[in-house]
């Protein structure tokens, strides 16, 4: 099967190459980029482990090809860390407030929390309840992934009218 | 921000003395926290070696039938596969004598994990392939030849029971009945408990409510596949990577299967996507230790969700009967109880654990409770958080409810007339030392939620629920790190934030920041012999563990101490993290710091370190009262959980976070079991939905935030008064949920999951 040249930008840094055309993208991720903090929980789209952010939308990263990303920016878990190092603060909230157990949805929760406070940056709990109904957690209730990301909004926008 | 010093909130109720407050019972950050937030984290599947194959199975597309012959020959000969096997390349235990390891009996594990002569279940693994490419290994597959004598099956339970039921095992003959039967049959079991004289005990009562109850299997559902990597060296010697509850347990079923010796296998513990009971047994090393011994590569397997569905867990579907007797003034004189279980292919369905949790929080004087182990064509059943107790507490408390209604009492009250408490005699054997049953029965009646109002069609129930806790083989190690840092080591896997419990055991007796504590989990080369992380066990025994070295290292601090100043060790004391002279009498020094004696280790004798190996002993019972609100759609018969407060009986909250958050991810489980999830199966014995689009698990917009409240009566056995936590939460919900839809709508439902076209269907029978 002849190789497809894919060019991407992951984490901020440009990739060059050549994959499989029937490659899934998380695949692609994974085992070619060793990126494994984003997970395969179902293989089908519905848990959500997999979750990463393709220009500026959430993606099941198993539900598209990594033909499908050619030329996409793309941030995984791996790339959420601020630019200084240190602990985003939705990665820091679930962290601080026990928003997870196993840890194995966490990579996939956090980066959706992640879109999600971009789409609705001040969301009710009903709406973060909704916004993460794509990821499944078998650990937790959500009780605490749902604090955790009601306080990394907090932080947010309270630095943001800090700043303004 | 840090609030882990943050005092716990009020909702604790302090029971007997408590020493322990500078880490204990503080929301302190998880050691692992940073790798799990970051994907750092090292799960079943993230692991890579150089040259490493890709082992995939080939699973029965049967649910019964005869292997005839398995032709491997043109699947081998795929350019890029470099092995195959079939059962034939796994031990080959006799029928006939048990051979365990741990609670599992090999000779059943073994030919689960890959089908001998027959297959049992569609989803039975038959053969395996290892492959230069998953994508090749998926080719090979396909070039296997399987050639199968098709044979009837039998799904339902109850027709697995009837005499003329297709018969799994021709050698099995029922246990547990006199005299032995002559005949096979699909019962592997029959066990009964018994106090007292059920009969007169009926004959006194003046209200009698007797139902029938159905269950379906529902999956542990943890989001990681199962997944591991095996290497073997040319001398056969082997390391596993693999995730599970239990590494140890890996270790030695693995060798035991391929015939190795377990000293020969190293297991190094994956970081676990969760288990819930589901990982307490092997499905895939055994595969990739053969694949990888034949091929002389690493190999790794990691299975589809879809395999997950259809061959590991499920916790056994069910058929109970449920009979109780009461006096008029509220008091039960007797209770009867048959669990008939589905085991799936093989027998060990959790009837036992249900005939004995069934009537625990009930002090009863009269009690029959009988448990039958049922083997039919569906993946064999493991465990499943508190295994058993869920499913009895669902016929029984919905007994309970409903007896209470007819004798006009408040639930909680009738409860409370009836209680265990310190000196009962539970029907399965033991007389409770103290237990807390009775203080979340209280905390369930004075708690706000119990008196709010409710709107049009919604209704309230409560329910209650048992799990023994257990001890058992715990290993732990203290390190006195160069600087004066400190490493915990113990050999269970952390599956929902136990290091952070042992770093808060080791912080507090040492008297230091708990960040200067970091917490690991050995293998099974590394640490001592530590039995599987299930059970509601760790924080328990493995905390007894930590607690017993980290005392034996103040000992030696302390020794330390001694011989620096030229004292006797017993004028030295250990005192916020320094050793100091115990009085004026002992000598005027300056205290010497955990850094300080670590500096001077080696002139005082060298590290400082100490290793404890237990058996840890004194488990004692947790109960729970939940309280829970719903909302039933008479339009559609969807059923919403509106509020939910869950009260549960600790010990002592080692750190209550994760405490509080084992019993809103069991409710949540819970809610699931009683609302939504269940193997469907079609008439050709055929797993319908076996993904998580048809297996509906609840998600964040399902629930609504549950309340929960921690009663803490000690357990004297343990030097924190840790009781256990994990398993009771998931006991409750289902009889919550059934009890309250019952009093929003009057329908007294008895058969899960109450989906909304099954309560469309009552509330239509019922006009």
């Amino acid at each position: 099967m002849s190789k497809l040249a894919i060019k991407m930008t992951v984490n901020g840094t440009e990739i060059e190459a050549e994959a499989e055309p029937r490659m899934l993208l998380i695949h692609f991720l994974r085992e070619d980029l060793n990126l494994t903090g984003p997970h395969i929980g179902c293989d089908t789209s519905h848990c959500g482990a997999c979750t990463v952010d393709l220009n500026g939308k959430s993606v099941k990263s198993c539900t598209i090809f990594v033909g499908q990303a050619d030329g996409a920016d793309i941030t995984t878990i791996e790339g959420m860390a601020n630019a200084d190092g240190s602990l985003h603060v939705l990665q820091d909230m679930f962290r601080e407030h026990h928003g997870l157990q196993c840890g194995f949805c966490t990579p996939g929760m956090i980066t959706r929390a992640h879109r999600l406070l971009q789409e609705n940056p001040d969301p009710s709990d009903d709406e973060i309840r909704h916004g993460i109904s794509g990821n499944l957690c078998r650990c937790t209730g959500y009780q605490n992934i749902v604090k955790a990301i009601r306080a990394a909004a907090d932080q947010i926008n309270a630095a943001k009218e800090a700043a303004e | 921000m840090d609030t882990a010093g943050a005092e716990i909130g009020n909702e604790l109720s302090m029971d007997t003395k408590v020493v322990d407050t500078k880490w204990i019972g503080k929301r302190t950050v998880r050691p692992d926290g940073a790798d799990k937030v970051t994907g750092r984290a090292t799960f079943g599947a993230d692991f890579t070696l150089p040259g490493m194959l890709w082992g995939k199975v080939l699973r029965s597309p049967h649910p019964h039938a005869v292997i005839k012959s398995i032709n491997l020959d043109k699947a081998l000969a795929l350019p890029g596969v470099r092995s195959v096997m079939s059962g034939a390349d796994l031990t080959d235990f006799p029928l006939d004598t048990p051979v365990m390891v741990g609670p599992a009996d090999m000779r059943f594990v073994s030919r689960n994990v890959m089908a001998r002569d027959k297959v049992l279940y569609a989803g039975h693994a038959v053969a395996a392939v290892a492959a230069t490419s998953s994508s090749i290994a998926q080719s090979a597959l396909a070039l296997i030849e399987v050639d199968y004598d098709i044979l009837p099956h039998v799904i339902d339970v109850e027709a697995a029971m009837r005499p003329d039921a297709p018969v799994l095992h021709d050698y099995m003959r029922t246990g547990g009945v006199t005299p032995k039967p002559e005949v096979a049959s699909n019962i592997a079991n029959r066990l009964e408990f018994k106090i007292g004289d059920p009969e007169a005990g009926f004959a006194a009562a003046d209200v009698i409510v007797e139902r029938t109850f159905r269950t379906e299997p529902v999956h542990q559902g943890y989001i990681e596949p199962h997944a591991c990597l095996i290497s073997v060296a040319m001398d056969g010697q082997a390391t596993i990577w693999s995730s599970s509850q239990g590494h140890f347990m890996v270790r030695n079923a693995t060798a035991k299967m391929t015939g190795m010796a377990v000293g020969d296998v190293r297991a190094i513990p994956a970081e676990i996507g969760g288990g819930f009971g589901g990982k307490t047994i092997v499905y895939l090393e055994p595969l990739a230790m053969v694949l990888a011994r034949k091929s002389g590569s690493p190999v790794k397997m990691v299975m589809s969700r879809e395999e997950v569905f259809r061959a590991t867990g499920p916790t056994s579907g069910s058929v109970n009967t449920v009979r109780i007797g009461a006096t008029k003034d509220g008091k039960i004189t007797a209770g009867e109880a048959t669990f008939r279980f589905q085991a799936g292919a093989f027998p060990g369905a959790p009837a036992r654990p249900a005939a004995m949790c069934a009537f625990a929080p009930y002090d009863i004087e009269n009690v029959l409770s009988v448990g039958i182990d049922v083997v039919m064509n569906r993946p064999k059943s493991n465990a499943y958080r508190a295994p058993g107790s869920p499913i009895a507490a669902h016929a029984v408390e919905c007994v309970v409810d409903e007896l209470a209604d007819k004798l006009g009492l408040d639930p909680v009250e009738f409860r409370m007339r009836n209680a265990a408490k310190e000196g009962s005699k539970a029907a399965y054997g033991p007389t409770f030392r103290r237990i807390g049953f009775v203080e979340t029965l209280e905390a369930a009646k004075s708690h706000p939620h119990y008196s709010a109002p409710l709107g049009a069609n919604q209704g309230r129930g409560v329910a209650c629920g048992f799990w023994f806790n257990v001890g058992g083989e715990s290993s732990a190690q203290l390190n006195i790190n160069e600087d004066g840092t400190v490493t915990v080591v113990t050999g269970h896997p952390d599956i929902g934030g136990s290091r952070a419990s042992m770093v808060n055991i080791a912080a507090e007796m040492l008297g230091i920041d708990y960040k200067s504590v970091r917490a690991q989990i050995g293998d099974t080369s590394t640490i001592g012999i530590s039995a599987t992380t299930g059970g509601s066990r760790v924080t328990f025994a493995a905390g007894m563990a930590v607690s017993q070295v980290t005392e034996k290292v103040i000992e030696t601090l302390r020794d330390r101490a001694a011989k620096i100043w030229d004292i006797d060790v017993d004028a030295v004391i250990w005192e916020e993290g320094e050793a100091r002279p115990a009085g004026t009498n002992a000598g005027e020094f300056e205290p010497l710091s955990l850094a300080e004696l670590a500096a001077k280790a080696n002139a005082t004798g060298g590290p400082i370190n100490g290793q404890v190996s237990i058996n840890a002993q004194g488990a004692a019972p947790a109960f729970a009262t939940h309280i829970c609100d719903v909302e039933v759609d008479r339009d559609t018969g969807r059923v919403e959980i509106v509020r939910y407060t869950a009260i549960q009986d600790a010990g002592r909250a080692i750190h209550p976070s994760y405490v509080e958050g084992q019993i809103q991810g069991g409710v949540a489980q819970g809610v699931g079991w009683a609302l939504n999830e269940e193997y469907i199966y079609d008439d050709a014995g055929q797993l319908e939905n076996p993904g998580f689009l048809d297996y509906r698990m609840p998600v964040a917009s399902d629930l609504p935030m549950i309340d929960t409240v921690v009663v803490e009566v000690a357990n004297d056995a343990h030097p924190h008064g840790v009781r256990g936590v994990g398993e009771v939460p998931i006991v409750p919900p289902m009889a919550a949920v059934a009890n309250a839809i019952e009093d929003a709508v009057g329908l007294r439902l008895t058969d899960l999951p109450m989906s909304p076209p099954k309560v469309l269907a009552a509330l239509e029978k019922k006009g």
